[in-house]
């Protein structure tokens, strides 16, 4: 299990890191090395060219509004953790990130590589869409913003040309009657899901969502579902039907159970 | 007791460098010209090599079977009737039979570029149908892994018996369908070879991450047709084992024949995709099991037909014969029951080998029969551990000999249970369940128990005929002229702790200071020959001769002592580090001075062989040791989501006397680990093409430490009388009843449901499917759980 062989270059800017990938026709971006590296060690990816973006301090900055955070795609798991970047989701966004893989990994992973990647269990990706993100985007012709729920198509699917880098994730910020609840199906602490469900409100921007994570593709969506503390599985199965989900009997009951955590949770705060 | 002796809790010796990352593996070796290995494997399970294109810029670097002259395949034979061998040849000829079998060996100065060279091979394979599971390779018309034994079966036993006669008179009649799942040992380290030749010494040199390095280099001395004499083994620190490292690899006689051809040492690492889906693999057996018994739940009978897969070849030395012809002989565990009958198949299958995994065949047939014990409780609306304890044998029976002629030495099993039963407080967790949770999870409690056979000897094995057979154990001891004490063993410690125990059983004896004892094991070169350390047997077989040998280096001191303190040898006492005659004293460590230092003052008539001593040792009886355990354990089952929570686990252990009861408490803690892990997690599908799905750690679930709860452990202590200081074998004991006692916890919870598992993994889709179909045949029985004792 070692890689083919790569040429390893390591921008110091975004500009100098795009211009590199408008250049090759074979090049991938080094953030983390927690899904690239393996993958290159198995030979499941065999770029020419690898690009280390860790070092563009960019990419790392957080950046404070008044109803908005800007987090760097370069901001790690264990960042959002340990609360280095200050929380603004009442303990939402910690949760989240205490929930990836394992320490180890946290230390190194980062958002914008966990979103880029669009694995359907990602746990960043039902988040940041519940939460109603946007995605700042850097391309040869300069940058653009887009909203998460269309920036993810499907199963390691996004919105991203191979010449484009995502450099930040704008999250509103919650107004103090907002409610939000995560929660996770997975086998061990730590792997990916097998179903995920998000719910944030927030009654002061009239947003209202329940996300269903872990469903082999984008995350499904449901808006103003007019959830509240009394909610209960057969609502949950029934918003599963209503958004078109298909599976089978335990993948329907433990998305719904989790769609369920996720509202009782918010509501029990 | 001495604080150092049999009985104390030492910490270990050998911690000190593992846990400052100052151990020694056999990746850390590095010999001047190595180049590294890497094998190009067959990516389809079964099928017929038409062609290797090899380019020629590349062809004095990349080896195929054709290359390997003097090489003979690696067979694994035994004398149990109508077993059939198996070649294997170290580079795949003529047929693959398994994804990942080795077709070319590449060399290069790094890992990665010798993958890059196995990347620029061309393999043509004609493929042929797969034989992807045990049962259907029993069937006739099916394609054959090996075409000239007109079947897919290594090896059928049958042990017989009237069981008609019985079941007429039977009042319940239990049938059940279990079938555990593939694993995959999973040692933190996987396997490793480093190979070189010695032109000095014309020896061949080859480091492994091995358990049996007495066997490693018999077989190496076979497969390479080089004498014994001019092949070394030397297994270095090793980082687990379990069972995966006691065969002998392809990979080895590979090396061992390259790094001579080409002049200069060779290493090959295992990776873990390679130890995921092309070495060898553990644990899948079928079972059809029929118990008969009457009204008041005495067991009468138990009927069975098991199958184990035991892949495309015949592992050596344990060969393919070992797990399938255990299951019969061990089916019955801890019961008295008069009439049994188990018809047995060892079937080939386009997979990597069985090897015997920690627990061998006795994780799986616990497993069968603790749950149809319940089943059958269940039918009688009884509770579980009591009509386990109607039918346990019993402590005045002890020893016993049961119905397969198992020589059963010592213990109480009743005990145990009961003790399980009292520390589980199963009275409580009955009420419990008749309350609800508010959470609305149900609890559930199940029960296992076991004996476990280890450190059988020639007696057991001389039958199987298998390529080796354990006879008496050597060790060698001496002292060192500054007096202290060097041990070497034949036995390999991978994890037990054989530097500390095995000094304590010399301190025990000879009184020398645990610190100054040295163990030296690991190195053919080095130490007394031995089959190695598996079946639990090193305490037993190494720890006897060990004592052995210091009880004679002891008769040799005590006559040196008595000269010196003037006193005939009848009045020389030890205690301590001392020895004491009427009139004097003197430290142990002195008298072995003067031997070294000044034979001037030893007496005339003293041993010429002097303070090195070679002695041997076999228990009285060598059919085995028997340990054994009661494991309890309560779980929260999620009625919803299927996830099941381990809420609390006892286990009441009887392993005879303990030498060091803190690594025993640790075996039996990293045993129930891994029997968590067969019981709710670990599993190696395969499709119908024989293709592994689980090929890495994503896919292939290894418990941590968020799924192994805390432990409670309860020690009860019978002698063996016939070991030497009454031990008993302990290592695979806490990976055997997990499954069983974790599974019967499940469908206790599941009981108002009328949902049941049979199978290994228990995964949370098993449950919420057994669930729903329980629900749907209308078992809907809503039965209370079984009325508390």
């Amino acid at each position: 299990m070692k890689p083919a062989p790569f040429d390893y270059v390591r921008p110091e800017t975004v500009e100098a890191a795009v211009a590199l990938l408008a250049q090759s026709d074979n090049a991938k971006l080094l953030a983390g090395g927690q899904t690239l590296g393996p993958m290159l060690n198995l030979r499941l990816a065999q770029p020419d060219l690898v690009i280390d973006i860790t070092r563009i301090a960019e990419l790392a900055r957080v950046e404070a509004e008044p109803d908005a955070v800007t987090l760097g795609a370069c901001v790690t798991h264990s960042a959002i953790e340990d609360g280095r970047v200050q929380d603004f989701t009442r303990g939402l966004l910690p949760k989240v990130a205490r929930g990836i893989a394992y320490r180890a990994v946290r230390n190194r992973g980062t958002l914008g590589g966990s979103i880029a990647h669009a694995d359907p269990s990602a746990d960043w990706l039902s988040c940041f869409m519940a939460l109603g993100a946007s995605l700042r985007i850097a391309g040869p012709g300069g940058t653009r913003e887009t909203p998460m729920v269309d920036f993810v198509r499907g199963a390691l699917d996004c919105d991203l040309a191979s010449d484009e880098i995502v450099a930040a994730i704008r999250l509103p910020r919650l107004s103090s009657a907002a409610r939000c609840g995560y929660a996770k199906i997975c086998r061990k602490e730590g792997e990916f899901a097998d179903a995920i469900g998000v719910y944030a409100s927030d009654p002061e921007r009239g947003f209202e969502r329940l996300v269903v994570g872990a469903v082999g593709g984008k995350p499904l969506i449901a808006d103003t579902p007019g959830l509240d503390g009394d909610a209960d599985l057969p609502a949950m199965t029934g918003i599963l039907n209503g958004i078109g989900y298909k599976a089978d009997e335990y993948e329907v009951q433990i998305h719904a159970a989790a769609l369920l955590r996720a509202v009782r949770e918010a509501f029990a705060a | 007791m001495s604080g150092e002796g049999i009985g104390a809790r030492l910490r270990r010796k050998e911690d000190d460098r593992f846990m400052r990352g100052r151990g020694e593996y056999v990746g850390d070796i590095r010999l001047a010209g190595m180049q590294d290995v890497a094998f190009l494997r067959s990516p389809v399970a079964h099928g017929r090599i038409v062609n290797i294109a090899i380019s020629e810029t590349i062809r004095d670097r990349v080896f195929t079977a054709a290359d390997l002259d003097g090489v003979s395949p690696i067979r694994a034979v035994s004398r149990l009737p109508g077993f059939k061998p198996s070649d294997q040849f170290p580079l795949a000829s003529g047929k693959v039979r398994h994804v990942g079998e080795l077709i070319a060996m590449c060399i290069a100065p790094t890992r990665g570029e010798a993958e890059d060279l196995a990347a620029q091979i061309d393999v043509e394979i004609e493929p042929l149908p797969a034989v992807a599971d045990m049962l259907a390779a029993r069937e006739a018309g099916v394609a054959l892994v090996h075409e000239e034994w007109g079947d897919n079966l290594f090896l059928e036993t049958l042990v017989d018996d009237d069981i008609a006669r019985v079941a007429a008179q039977a009042a319940v009649k239990v049938t059940r369908e279990f079938r555990t799942a593939r694993q995959c040992m999973s040692p933190i380290e996987g396997r490793g070879v480093v190979a070189s030749w010695n032109s000095r010494l014309e020896q061949l040199l080859v480091y492994s991450s091995a358990q049996m390095t007495h066997i490693t280099r018999s077989g190496l001395s076979e497969c390479l047709n080089i004498d014994e004499g001019r092949v070394r083994v030397v297994a270095p620190d090793v980082g687990g084992g379990f069972g995966y490292k006691g065969i002998l690899l392809p990979e080895e006689v590979c090396l061992g024949w390259a790094t001579r051809r080409l002049g200069f040492p060779l290493r090959w690492l295992e990776d873990r995709r390679e130890n995921l889906t092309a070495s060898a693999n553990c644990r899948e057996h079928h079972y059809i099991v029929t118990a008969y018994a009457d009204a008041d739940g005495k067991l009468l009978a138990i009927d069975a037909e098991a199958t184990v897969d035991s892949g495309a070849y015949s592992s050596y030395p344990f060969s393919a014969c070992l797990e399938a012809a255990q299951v019969a002989s061990i089916l019955p565990g801890v019961y008295d029951f008069p009439a049994y009958r188990c018809h047995t198949f060892s079937a080939a299958t386009n997979k990597p080998p069985i090897l015997p995994y920690r627990g061998v065949a006795r994780t799986g047939v616990c497993f069968a029969m603790e749950l149809i014990i319940d089943a059958v409780a269940r039918e009688l609306g009884m509770e579980p551990a009591e009509l386990r304890m109607r039918n346990l044998v019993r402590p005045e029976q002890m020893p016993f000999d049961n119905i397969t002629k198992k020589h059963f030495d010592s213990g109480d099993y009743p005990e145990s249970l009961r003790r399980a039963v009292e520390q589980i407080g199963l009275a409580g967790v009955r009420e419990r369940q008749t309350r609800g949770e508010p959470d609305g999870r149900l609890i559930g409690v199940g029960f296992a128990v076991y004996c476990e056979q280890a450190a059988h000897g020639t007696s057991v094995y001389a039958g199987w005929g298998i390529p080796m057979v354990p006879g008496h154990e050597q060790a060698f001891i001496r002292f060192t002229p500054d007096g202290g004490l060097e041990i070497r063993v034949g036995v390999h410690s991978h994890g037990q702790g054989m530097e500390t125990t095995f000094s304590q059983v010399a301190h025990d004896i000879l009184g020398v200071p645990h610190d100054r004892i040295k163990i030296i094991h690991g190195d053919t070169a080095l130490t007394p020959y031995s089959t190695g350390t598996w079946g639990s047997r090193s305490m037993v077989m190494a720890g006897g001769a060990v004592a052995e040998a210091c009880d004679q280096l002891a008769l040799r001191i005590r006559k040196i002592a008595a000269k010196l303190l003037q006193c005939s040898p009848d009045d020389v006492r030890r205690e301590g580090g001392e020895l004491r005659g009427p009139s004097g004293s003197m430290k142990i460590e002195e008298v072995a001075r003067v031997w070294y230092r000044r034979p001037q003052d030893l007496p005339p008539d003293v041993d010429p062989a002097g303070l090195e001593v070679t002695a041997g040792y076999k228990p009285a009886r060598d059919s085995g040791t028997f340990s054994y355990a009661s494991h309890a354990v309560t779980v929260a089952v999620d009625p919803v989501t299927g996830e099941v929570e381990i809420l609390d686990y006892v286990i009441v252990e009887d392993g005879g006397v303990l030498v060091n009861p803190m690594i025993v408490d640790g075996q039996i803690y990293g045993g129930v680990a891994q029997g968590i892990g067969t019981a709710l997690y670990e599993e190696m599908p395969f499709d119908a093409d024989a293709q592994p799905l689980a090929s890495t750690l994503a896919d292939y679930m290894l418990p941590g430490p968020c799924e192994v709860p805390a432990m409670a452990i309860d020690h009860m202590e019978t002698p063996s009388p016939y070991t030497r200081f009454g031990v008993k074998g302990i290592g695979e004991g806490g990976a055997i009843a997990p499954p069983a006692a974790i599974t019967n916890a499940i469908n206790d919870a599941l009981r108002p449901l009328g949902a049941e598992l049979c199978v290994s993994p228990v995964t949370p889709r098993r449950i919420i499917e057994a669930i729903a179909a329980a629900k749907r045949e209308g078992a809907d029985r809503r039965q209370p759980a079984a009325q508390a004792s």
